[in-house]
């Protein structure tokens, strides 16, 4: 463990310069803020979005003001005054930014509102929360194939409902939650395409005992599918196979059931959603060991009981830690600020281990669930082994049949098929096909995936223009 | 199958060998290292390229002369075999020179490695300005650019593809590609040598060692002492953009998928492939002075490779004389010389003997004398 | 492709999509006006010259890149509108637009 104590003196304090930066300003971000501030760190946090809350409380400072607020539910409320702490907790807060790379140091590189800047931090905490699990089929880059998230975001930050009746595909509770929250705002369901294996019910039962704790969500989740199957919206279940067709857009969506029922539908809108990842892309360019998680399908940081990565004074909290939830984010948050309030001299380490424990007994009970939703919810075979048309790499344009006739040409990892065919040298960085093309190695080379590896994690995190990068000048203390 | 030979470094010195050994009828097995090693070969920024290159070492000159002379036939043949298309364009390249003394200082350079090798007329000449302009249309010049100079034999290709085309092509003519074969020991064993990998022994009779910056731990169980050292390249690449750019120039260029290409630093950090901001906004500005409004362009990825560099720069090509059969070939020039690569120098060691003109590039010249 | 489910009132702020006038919410991101256009794709590929269009809204895929107030590939997911601004598709490869001085362009980029 680096001893980073009494290193004050030497670098000194400025406004580019503060004890601890944190990424993201979601539930995790802005639960370690408070914690650190609380302590007296000094606190920068940088988000990509306009304003606080993350993914699950997109947009609830405008929204809090509005009638709208009742019909996204509960736990969306609950972060208007998360939000409100936050923003009182004194830290420095910087929306709107992009964080482009973060060197040993820790100098990270940010751009807002065009222009680029370098901030200096003695200890990190990532919180970058998570996306949702890319499952391309044919035809899913076409306009009018979105996420269900992404759907979901509309709905909160632009008051905006698909146009006509939408079609919904995939597996998991945002679905289900997406939907109620779809009808109460006054839209309208064509279809759900039920893409939960047969038998899953059976499976994740075994994991319930240790869920029972928290009857009340599964409560909830049986309430919406009640409340679903009364909408009275046709529900197709077991369903394997998609693909999407138009010309220049969706037109018509086919799907195929695991019984090998088939149908072809008119369609305008088709949100698909098939869980969520953790965001791995800041923890993978700071070189952090990550290993597989089977019950999650994922690739997690590999963190100590602070949330400490492989890399000192790296912490990863949140979602980015593995898929726990806006109530794990939180406690996760905490521990891994009370860490480093320890580590920089602010707080006793016992005074630290002690409210880490009651911390930690939150995330217990925020995470008892998880296994039986994990093991509910796992998508199915078909999300990772797409047909050889289907474009795998949104960016390049590279299809599965490129990728697996290059994986049986002398066993090549990621890194040399990233090479040879482009996939994952877009902009979006592997983000869209990096496990996919992971999945493909694996079934080709008859590998455990967990051992393929995720391709390596090159600077620039988000696209940053030249004349930005020109501006910077390395001599002197950005202004 | 046992292999008659077995190139030991799949990058694209090894592959190039080892196609071109291939064609000829040999067994040829090439084994590549993992996927996480340093990897010069996908690092490469891609230029075919003879201007400046050479001084004091005017046999270097000569080879790379030669292998840009077969580069359009290796090209031809490659990419039939292969399928792939190495967008490999001739059509001479650039040097940009910025302010008065920048140009006249490359015009000096260019006329003193023309003096050394003394051959006939100069296939390079010195653009001004207004001669640059009309070259490249679509680009409006920073103002500080007084001209470029032009080499009329440079070109560019993908060095991606290339190995790509490489690696296919030596599976076409029946050698065989192993990734992720790490070769831990050479033991000589009569005539033959024995590869011994992780959990598995792998013999022939002929092997070359072609494995970069790993590969002096190979050679010395072979006899052969290679000195060397990474040198750190940073590369950057932008968004794909349309073709503006239709010359390559020393670290800028436009490539056939439409990004750019802006490189490379030489730095001596050891053996650290990682890459830094300040290289970045270096070769930014850098390149921002040469053409503007590439600041409106978007860097998508940065990386960094490391150069396998031998003393004097230049590359080493021997036969181990306590182990014969056991080869080197070792260069930071891998795209420019894979069409020597691929034709004379696996020709030589097909042959088992490596011809008088490679000599220069024996590693012993290294060798500390031993006596006066 | 979307619709908007309340008016904006006050908050309403007019942007160009290439060149023509639309009524957004101050504050909503470029991406969600995009949605709600009849022409509801925001790029097309420079590989193949395929229509996009925003897709995950959270930054990840970029398949919103579109050129803003003469910033090219910018995530509109990202860009809350303002009035007046001038959004523009792109289609396939971006071109370099020419720009004389150095400072020109960083003030273009800032």
């Amino acid at each position: 463990m680096q001893e980073i104590v009494g290193m004050q003196e030497i670098v000194g304090m400025n406004a580019n310069e503060t004890d601890l930066l944190i990424v993201g300003a979601g539930p995790a971000g802005m639960a370690a803020a408070v914690t650190a501030r609380s302590h007296g760190l000094s606190v920068r946090v940088v988000d990509d979005q306009p304003t606080p809350g993350g993914q699950i409380w997109r947009g609830i400072e405008t929204v809090a003001a509005t009638p709208r607020l009742a019909r996204l539910g509960e736990a969306y409320r609950a972060g208007a005054e998360k939000a409100a702490a936050f923003r009182a907790c004194g830290a420095l807060y910087e929306p709107d930014s992009q964080l482009w790379q973060i060197e040993p140091g820790f100098r990270a590189f940010l751009t807002r509102e065009g222009q680029a800047r370098r901030v200096a931090a003695r200890a990190i905490i990532l919180a970058t929360g998570a996306q949702e699990r890319p499952a391309p089929f044919p035809g899913w880059t076409l306009p009018g194939v979105l996420t269900v998230g992404a759907a979901q975001i509309l709905l909160k930050t632009a008051n905006s409902v698909p146009s006509s009746p939408v079609w919904i595909a995939g597996c998991g509770p945002l679905p289900l939650l997406y939907m109620t929250q779809l009808l109460a705002a006054g839209g309208t369901i064509a279809g759900f395409l039920d893409t939960m294996p047969r038998g899953r019910i059976g499976a994740a039962l075994r994991h319930l005992p240790q869920g029972l704790g928290r009857l009340g969500d599964l409560a909830k989740g049986l309430l919406w599918s009640l409340a679903l199957k009364r909408a009275g919206f046709p529900i197709i279940r077991h369903v394997a196979e998609l693909r999407a067709a138009g010309e220049g857009r969706l037109e018509s969506l086919h799907y195929r059931t695991q019984e090998g029922r088939e149908g072809e539908v008119a369609a305008e809108v088709l949100l698909i959603h098939e869980g969520v990842v953790p965001s791995i892309h800041v923890p993978l360019a700071l070189g952090c060991a990550v290993s597989w998680h089977a019950g999650q399908h994922c690739y997690v940081p590999e963190l100590d009981g602070w949330g400490e990565t492989s890399q000192a004074n790296v912490f990863v909290a949140g979602d980015g830690a593995g898929i726990g939830g806006a109530e794990a984010a939180e406690p996760r948050g905490r521990i891994a600020a009370l860490r480093v309030a320890a580590r920089l001299g602010r707080l006793g380490e016992g005074s630290a281990d002690a409210a880490a424990r009651t911390e930690r007994a939150r995330l217990a009970r925020a995470l008892a669930l998880r296994p039986f939703l994990d093991a509910l919810y796992a998508p199915r075979p078909q999300v990772f082994a797409p047909v050889d048309e289907t474009l795998v790499c949104r960016c390049e344009e590279v299809t599965a049949g490129e990728l697996r006739a290059r994986a049986v040409q002398g066993r090549p990892g990621p890194n040399q098929i990233k090479a040879f065919t482009r996939a994952g040298m877009g902009p979006c960085q592997g983000r869209q096909c990096g496990y996919t093309m992971a999945h493909i190695i694996a079934a080709a080379q008859q590998r455990p995936v967990g051992e393929v590896g995720f391709q390596r994690i090159r600077p620039p995190l988000k696209p940053v223009t030249l004349g930005e990068l020109a501006s910077l000048d390395e001599r002197e203390p950005a202004a | 199958m046992r292999p008659d030979i077995i190139v030991i470094g799949g990058g694209t010195v090894g592959a190039a060998i080892a196609y071109g050994l291939a064609r000829t009828r040999h067994q040829v097995l090439l084994l590549d290292g993992d996927d996480g090693d340093f990897r010069a070969a996908r690092a490469n920024f891609g230029l075919v390229w003879l201007q400046g290159k050479g001084l004091g070492m005017p046999a270097y000159q000569a080879l790379t002369r030669g292998s840009i002379a077969l580069w359009r036939g290796f090209r031809d043949e490659l990419e039939a075999e292969a399928g792939i298309e190495l967008c490999y364009e001739q059509n001479g390249g650039l040097a940009f020179c910025l302010g008065e003394a920048g140009f006249e200082k490359r015009r000096l350079e260019l006329l003193r490695l023309h003096n050394q090798g003394g051959e006939g007329e100069p296939d390079w000449e010195m653009l001004d300005r207004p001669a640059l302009e009309r070259l490249l249309p679509k680009v409006t010049l920073g103002p500080d650019v007084t001209g470029a100079s032009f080499g009329r034999h440079d070109g560019h290709a993908n060095p991606l593809r290339l190995l790509a085309a490489l690696h296919g092509a030596l599976a076409r003519h029946g050698g065989s590609l192993r990734h992720r074969a790490r070769v831990e020991r050479i033991e000589p064993a009569g005539r033959d040598f024995r590869l011994v990998l992780d959990g598995e022994t792998l013999v022939a009779p002929r092997i070359v060692i072609a494995a970069g910056l790993g590969s002096p731990a190979l050679a010395r169980q072979v006899g052969l002492e290679v000195p060397l050292h990474p040198e750190r390249g940073q590369v950057l690449v932008t968004e794909r953009l349309e073709p503006f750019l239709p010359l390559p120039a020393s670290g800028l260029r436009q490539t056939g998928e439409g990004t750019v290409m802006i490189g490379a630093t030489k730095e001596h950090t050891g053996f650290d492939a990682s890459t830094t901001a300040d290289a970045a906004a270096r070769l930014s500005r850098k390149t921002v002075e040469i053409v503007p409004a590439l600041a409106k362009a978007r860097l998508v990825r940065q990386w960094a490779g490391l150069r396998i560099m031998t003393p004097d720069g230049y590359p080493i090509y021997a036969q181990s004389q306590s182990h014969p059969g056991a080869f080197v070939a070792l260069c930071h020039s891998g795209v420019t010389l894979a069409a020597f690569h691929a034709e004379a120098l696996a020709g030589a060691i097909a042959a088992g003997i490596l011809p008088e003109s490679l000599s220069p590039f024996h590693q012993r010249r290294f060798d500390v004398p031993q006596a006066a | 492709m979307f619709r908007k489910l309340h008016d904006p009132g006050a908050q309403a702020v007019t942007v160009l999509i290439d060149g023509q006038p639309v009524i957004a919410e101050l504050g909503e991101s470029v991406a969600a006006v995009l949605l709600r256009q009849p022409e509801a794709w925001s790029r097309t590929t420079p590989v193949s010259q395929s229509p996009r269009a925003p897709y995950c809204m959270m930054g990840v895929c970029f398949e919103c890149l579109v050129e803003v107030d003469g910033l090219g590939s910018v995530q509109g997911c990202l860009t809350p509108v303002r009035n007046g601004m001038r959004i523009a598709r792109q289609q396939g490869p971006r071109r370099l637009s020419a720009c004389r001085k150095l400072s020109a362009c960083r003030k273009l980029s800032a």
